[in-house]
């Protein structure tokens, strides 16, 4: 019997695997396809404090191994996530969520969380410092270790929750980033976005997405989530939860060696309505192959020492 | 909404670039004419949303156009080959209305769902036509398909090498009706919000990511709210609709 229990902030999970945010909604849509109640947790949908339809469509376009999506933070806006998301939510998910939180000021991420915190669903904070699809916002806090610090200290002062910053692949030091966070209240690094890129048209010789660009993700960033990861295990002593490219338990297994003590699903399950219950139902067989009995012992195995 | 492997029945060339394929599973899910399925290629990241032509008990049949590289590969498929298809997506056409001359409006591709739709009105009682427009003669699908249903049925094409000269609005003068179901580009759509005097629904096309509901990446805004064209639409009624 294997063991695949991991212990994140001092709340134990079932098993590490998290749906990620911006992919699983706010649950009920995948808990009309299957019992949610199987997964470690979820991030629910991006919220804001206003209510954001986001982006002009079109939002999505397809690439090799991933897609690029620009939604732009689409949410009802936190009044309403606590007075019907969170209701629906509870009906279908006992366990702790992750509240997925953006803001386009410093104050607004702290008005938001501030709102959130009394919510008895909400078991962890997920600061969203680096959504690279809404201007002036999200990505632009995370892009330096002054601003993500910043984030960082004025959410902390208004929740006693565990508090996870969620980063930006698209900088140049993330390990910085990450230990700057973590000095400022952080209790542990969410990692990684999706990476900035764009689609061309070559009949309309035009952007895909209506935005020009959007976010990058899906199986081919998985390489550079690895690596991210290794180096902000490296930099922080807080809990590392990884994202990037998973659609498999073997990934699952890959993403804790590098550091990871939860790992977050996105694209794949777009792709695959049931690709995080099939990971979890993979998960012992995989575990098995490779001799692993106590699956958080993974953690961080690839590194030297 | 039901996941699913797929054996490939069928899969035609209708003309130069539109091709009809016929997939037996599972149709329980499917409840309305106008809804779609999504359908995984291998070596492609996301599904191809594609809506029904029609459907029975034990398949299911499309009309597609090859487009890009996607649907090229769907081209090459064989009967007897599987595919992992979500079905029943999407809420369809509503029917059931005090109607009794439904128009129903198809440009392009457009025409495909129709087909049902006009089957399921007839089950109805309902005296359906139907004005099918293209663009030129060789793009023309569906038409015997139509025309088998013996509703009336008339042929536009913007070159006039078909049917008659014109569009799809060019024709609605000509045909007394109480309703309309449209599916098509969105000029056509802007044509026919200009020229209907009857209430009516739109089928619109939108870039996807899930299909489902899940990634947001197909809102668009309505007089109610924001909605998701995969899982409230791709049926819009015509008042609930923002041009």
């Amino acid at each position: 019997m294997v063991d695949m229990r991991v212990t994140l902030n001092g709340i134990a999970l079932d098993n590490p695997v998290i749906a990620a945010s911006g992919t699983f909604g706010y649950g009920y849509e995948f808990a009309e396809l299957y019992d949610i109640n199987c997964l470690g947790s979820f991030s629910f949908k991006g919220t804001t404090l206003e209510p954001r339809f986001g982006n002009p469509t079109p939002r999505i376009a397809e690439c090799t191994a991933g897609m690029i999506n620009s939604v732009g933070l689409q949410n009802p806006g936190v009044e309403k996530v606590i007075s019907e998301e969170l209701p629906r939510l509870r009906r279908c998910f006992r366990k702790p969520v992750v509240a997925n939180v953006s803001g386009f000021s410093i104050e607004e991420y702290a008005e938001t969380c501030r709102r959130l915190d009394p919510c008895p669903e909400i078991g962890w904070f997920e600061i969203n410092v680096s959504c690279p699809n809404a201007h002036g916002g999200g990505m632009a806090f995370g892009t330096s270790p002054e601003t993500a610090a910043a984030v960082t200290r004025a959410v902390r002062d208004v929740t006693d929750k565990p508090l996870w910053i969620k980063l930006s692949p698209n900088v140049t030091d993330i390990a910085s980033i990450a230990a700057a966070c973590e000095a400022a209240g952080a209790d542990a690094i969410s990692l990684i976005n999706t990476l900035l890129g764009m689609r061309i048209d070559l009949k309309t010789r035009r952007p895909v997405i209506a935005n020009t660009m959007g976010g990058f993700s899906g199986s081919a960033i998985k390489p550079v989530a690895l690596r991210m990861v290794y180096q902000v295990y490296e930099a922080v002593s807080i809990p590392v939860v990884g994202m990037g490219g998973v659609g498999s338990a073997e990934d699952v297994v890959e993403m804790m060696l590098a550091g990871a003590t939860a790992v977050q699903v996105g694209a794949a399950n777009l792709v695959n309505p049931f690709a995080c219950r099939d990971i979890i139902d993979d998960l012992p067989r995989v575990m098995e192959k490779y001799g692993i009995k106590k699956l958080s012992d993974m953690t961080g195995g690839a590194h030297n020492g | 909404m039901h996941q699913g492997i797929y054996t490939i029945v069928e899969n035609t060339a209708l003309n130069a670039d539109c091709y009809r394929m016929i997939l037996r599973g599972d149709t329980a899910s499917v409840t309305a004419p106008g809804q779609f399925i999504d359908i995984r290629l291998d070596g492609f990241f996301l599904r191809r949303p594609i809506s029904l032509f029609d459907w029975d008990d034990a398949t299911l049949a499309i009309i597609y156009k090859t487009v890009g590289a996607g649907t090229e590969a769907m081209a090459r498929l064989a009967p007897g080959q599987t595919l992992d298809v979500l079905c029943g997506l999407g809420n369809g056409f509503q029917t059931g209305g005090d109607e009794k001359r439904p128009l129903l409006l198809g440009g392009g591709l457009g025409v495909a769902p129709l087909y049902a739709l006009a089957k399921a009105l007839l089950a109805q009682g309902k005296h359906p036509a139907a004005i099918l427009g293209f663009n030129t003669a060789a793009d023309v699908v569906c038409l015997k398909a139509f025309e088998a249903l013996g509703i009336p049925v008339q042929l536009t094409t913007a070159d006039g090498s078909a049917g008659v000269r014109g569009f799809v609005t060019d024709a609605m003068a000509r045909v007394d009706s109480d309703y309309f179901y449209a599916c098509g580009p969105m000029p056509m759509f802007r044509a026919i919000e200009k020229t209907a005097k009857t209430s009516g629904q739109y089928s619109f096309e939108e870039r996807m990511g899930c299909g489902f509901g899940a990634c947001m990446g197909c809102s668009c805004l309505t007089k109610s709210g924001s909605r998701r064209v995969c899982k409230e639409g791709p049926v819009f009624m015509r008042e609930e609709i923002i041009w």
